[in-house]
């Protein structure tokens, strides 16, 4: 019974991880030769968002599309590209979920400014309560 | 000081009532392209099989508004979309494609299968164009203005109900 489950299991999961048969892009896994090159290249993958596998970073992930972008940081960078002009041209293609990087944006700019507000309140109370007991 | 202790117990009920919201809402995993409304990026693909001519960006900027799909033979919902694609040619739209990571007999062997709506179809073996126009997945259809500016995006398989709405966008865009 338990294998005739698993043999089910496994046949209804075929589909659901269909996926290409082409080998992966040239540098999806292969290092560029200039180790310098390859530490910046590898420094921007930790913090760029696969698109398929929304919370791992393309430097993490096996899927085809993360390979796929791999090799694009990688060539872009060989070319002697700088590595934020290539998280610039991701950004511009995704937005910003793309990039795991905080930046300050017209849409993030709360998330740095109500920390700040919060301390200030937090100063003030603390400020009128230890003044009131003294 | 009862007041302030009020404000601040609405202000917790508050932000725990929007966690238990938004916690019952599905999550939105779709990744949007932002490059609406910017000409599509330059690339020149090879053709993808043999009865068909591969596909440019210089091929999406000839004066006619065209559909550009993003698709692959191993992909499911690609198989699901077909029949609408094929509403959409009779329809009048010139629907022109790009086939990601994928093999000419599979492609050919797909397109047997399910129909061949496609004037064009350009081989992208390594996502390159995928990955210049914003998309993050297969299927995804563009609407492509006369100019090759890039109108409008649609992820994930064209329903029945989509269309409409991609012949409305591609006469917005000037068919």
């Amino acid at each position: 019974m338990t294998r005739l489950l698993l043999a089910l299991l496994i046949a209804l999961a075929g589909p659901v991880y269909a996926q290409d048969s082409l080998p992966p892009a040239p540098y999806a896994y292969k290092q560029l030769d200039d180790p310098a090159l390859e530490a910046k290249a590898q420094a921007l993958m930790e913090t760029l968002r696969c698109l398929k596998c929304q919370s791992q970073s393309i430097a993490d992930s096996d899927a085809p599309m993360a390979g796929d972008m791999r090799h694009q940081v990688r060539s872009r960078i060989a070319a002697g590209e700088d590595p934020e002009a290539v998280r610039a041209w991701l950004i511009e293609r995704y937005g910003d979920y793309v990039s795991y990087k905080p930046e300050i944006s017209e849409t993030t700019w709360p998330l740095f400014a109500i920390p700040l507000v919060l301390l200030a309140l937090v100063g003030v109370i603390l400020w009128r309560r230890l003044g009131r007991a003294r | 000081m009862t007041w302030f202790r009020w404000i601040v117990l609405a202000l917790a009920a508050g932000l725990f009532g929007l966690f238990a919201y938004m916690l019952s809402q599905p999550k939105d995993e779709f990744v949007e392209s932002a490059m609406i409304g910017e000409p599509i990026p330059a690339f020149d693909l090879p053709p993808a099989v043999t009865d068909r001519p591969g596909l440019s960006s210089a091929d999406l900027a000839d004066g006619q508004p065209k559909l550009l799909n993003v698709f692959a033979s191993w992909c499911v919902p690609c198989a699901a979309e077909a029949p609408n694609l094929a509403r959409l040619e009779a329809g009048g739209a010139n629907i022109v494609a790009v086939a990601i990571r994928d093999r000419p007999e599979d492609v050919a062997a797909f397109l047997q299968a399910y129909g061949n709506p496609f004037s064009r179809i350009g081989k992208d073996d390594i996502s390159a164009v995928q990955l210049s126009i914003g998309s993050s997945g297969v299927p995804e259809t563009f609407v492509i203005d006369g100019k090759g500016v890039i109108r409008y995006q649609h992820i994930g398989d064209i329903r029945d109900s989509d269309v409409s709405v991609l012949l409305a966008e591609l006469r917005e865009a000037g068919a």
